[in-house]
């Protein structure tokens, strides 16, 4: 159905992996991806909620810093407080321009010798340009290793079961956002981090591409693991309330639009974007992203028209039917004053318009972890 | 090929349409090929029956979990009979596209609309199967 060239795409290392699995492959990010395997987004979904999921996310854009000015660099780029982070701790984090806007979200990891920023893979080219524009007022080094390192991310209630065999990382001392080096399947030097963007429990684990196969298949070994693929990634994180770059935020809000004020540290000192969100705060904030659902048998898209007391109140930012709730969920923005729990506006769906209720997120209550 | 059954008749936007014992009235349903394009189907919204249409007017839509699209009549008619069960159980248009997961049942008013249609060999043509 796609008129793409797939010959203008990057490929990850797990590609002839993704091939011979079957998985429908589209362009991502400028990567050739799988949205999912024969197995379908609803089932892949379900493996991840209840036993555990295995995503190749190699497409995310990595950056190392280095150097006795790294974190005051990344502290000064990005939004959240990264002196505050122990060496081997993990946050989630904004980087704003000075419009106080979203040029991108990010993970910052603290190492002993520096920072690991990890971007989504669309943005990468330009948050290094970005951020690049301030590197120089530090005493540090900045490297895009976008390349040189390969992401899997194990998700699901299973996943330390599943993954403690293969490491010699002690997995029950591991805490949420936090990572250790170690090796897994008798490869070194892997981060073993336990994040995801699920809402499960779960790894994800950063290495160089050329173990790719050795990774992947130690992993799949366990007949409790399937591969997943960007589709059901998308409803996993929606069901959590978890923001995704593009459709929640992007260079037109702030994170205190976005409900993101708890990763924006106004009080840590000086960093790009504080000037234009002290002002917004001091303004008042105009409009917040919310959560909803509707009784409607139909499935709010990505760009669907809203309105909030008959005025057009932009559009849908995330959507799906969620395949746990069985329920219609998304999200939008709404005039502040509407955006409280229970208030209800409406969102077009073919013309029809639908009586939508504000619900705070997450939508899904019973993750492994929230 | 087995996903394109020889028996049926297809049109260039995926549906198919079968015979009934009837004369004039034919099963519509979407193709293999369409429902593996769309993935998991999560609901379909089918017009009531005694319903008319014009050849490729829109008869109903079809949401599947990263997509919506619609479903275009393959020829003008009168439906006669709707699949009820899929409202229950919409993933069985997944499972069994050309069987239980069939969607009108449309009387023809213009029975020569067929010969505008494409056999199992031209749909696999046209699929590139």
């Amino acid at each position: 159905m796609s008129d793409q060239t797939p010959s203008a795409l990057k490929r990850t290392p797990f590609h002839a992996i993704h091939v011979a699995l079957g998985a429908k492959l589209v362009p991502f990010a400028g990567y050739e991806m799988p949205v999912q395997y024969p197995t379908g987004i609803t089932a892949e979904h379900n493996a991840v909620r209840e036993r555990c999921g295995l995503f190749d996310v190699s497409h995310m854009g990595e950056f190392l810093v280095r150097g006795p000015g790294a974190v005051d660099f990344v502290n000064y780029v990005t939004t959240n407080d990264v002196a505050a982070l122990a060496v081997g701790q993990v946050q989630y984090s904004g980087i704003l321009n000075e419009r106080g806007t979203f040029e991108d979200d990010c993970l910052v990891y603290r190492e002993g010798d520096g920072i690991m920023m990890v971007v989504n893979a669309s943005n990468a080219p330009k948050d290094l340009a970005h951020i690049s524009r301030h590197v120089a007022r530090f005493d540090c080094t900045l490297a895009d290793v976008s390349d040189d390192m390969a992401l899997l991310a194990l998700q699901g209630p299973l996943a330390q079961e599943i993954l403690q065999p293969l490491t010699d990382v002690d997995l029950s001392a591991l805490e949420y956002y936090h990572f250790a080096m170690g090796q897994v399947a008798g490869i070194g030097d892997i981060y073993v981090s336990r994040t995801g963007y699920t809402g499960e429990d779960g790894f994800e684990l950063y290495f160089a591409p050329v173990h790719a196969t050795t990774i992947w298949t130690a992993l799949t070994a366990d007949a409790r693991v399937t591969p997943t693929g960007l589709g059901c990634r998308d409803s996993l994180r929606l069901e959590m309330g978890m923001g995704l770059y593009g459709n929640d935020i992007d260079d037109t809000v702030t994170p205190l639009e976005a409900n993101l004020g708890w990763i924006t540290k106004l009080a840590k000192g000086d960093f790009v974007g504080r000037d234009a969100l002290v002002s917004q705060k001091a303004a008042g904030v105009p409009r917040k992203l919310v959560g909803f659902t509707f009784a409607e048998r139909a499935i709010p898209r990505h760009g669907y028209p809203v309105y909030c007391d008959g005025a057009p109140s932009g559009i849908v930012c995330s959507g799906t039917m969620s395949p746990s709730l069985g329920i219609p969920i998304g999200t939008c923005y709404l005039p502040r004053e509407s955006a409280k729990e229970g208030s209800t506006f409406e969102v077009e769906i073919r013309g029809k318009r639908i009586v939508a209720t504000v619900v705070k997120p997450p939508f899904y209550k019973q993750a492994s972890h929230r | 090929m087995s996903n394109i059954p020889s028996d049926l008749l297809y049109s260039t936007d995926h549906e198919y349409l079968r015979a009934t014992d009837e004369p004039d009235v034919f099963i519509v349903g979407i193709t293999h090929y369409a429902q593996d394009q769309l993935g998991d189907i999560v609901f379909v919204e089918l017009p009531k029956a005694g319903a008319t249409f014009g050849a490729h007017d829109t008869f109903g839509t079809i949401e599947a979990v990263k997509a919506v699209s619609e479903l275009f009549a393959p020829v003008s008619g009168t439906v006669t009979e709707v699949n009820s069960a899929l409202d229950g159980d919409p993933a069985v248009i997944n499972r069994d596209p050309f069987g239980d997961g069939w969607m009108i049942k449309i009387r023809l008013s213009d029975p020569s609309q067929k010969d505008s249609l494409l056999s199992a060999e031209a749909y696999a043509a046209h699929t590139g199967a």
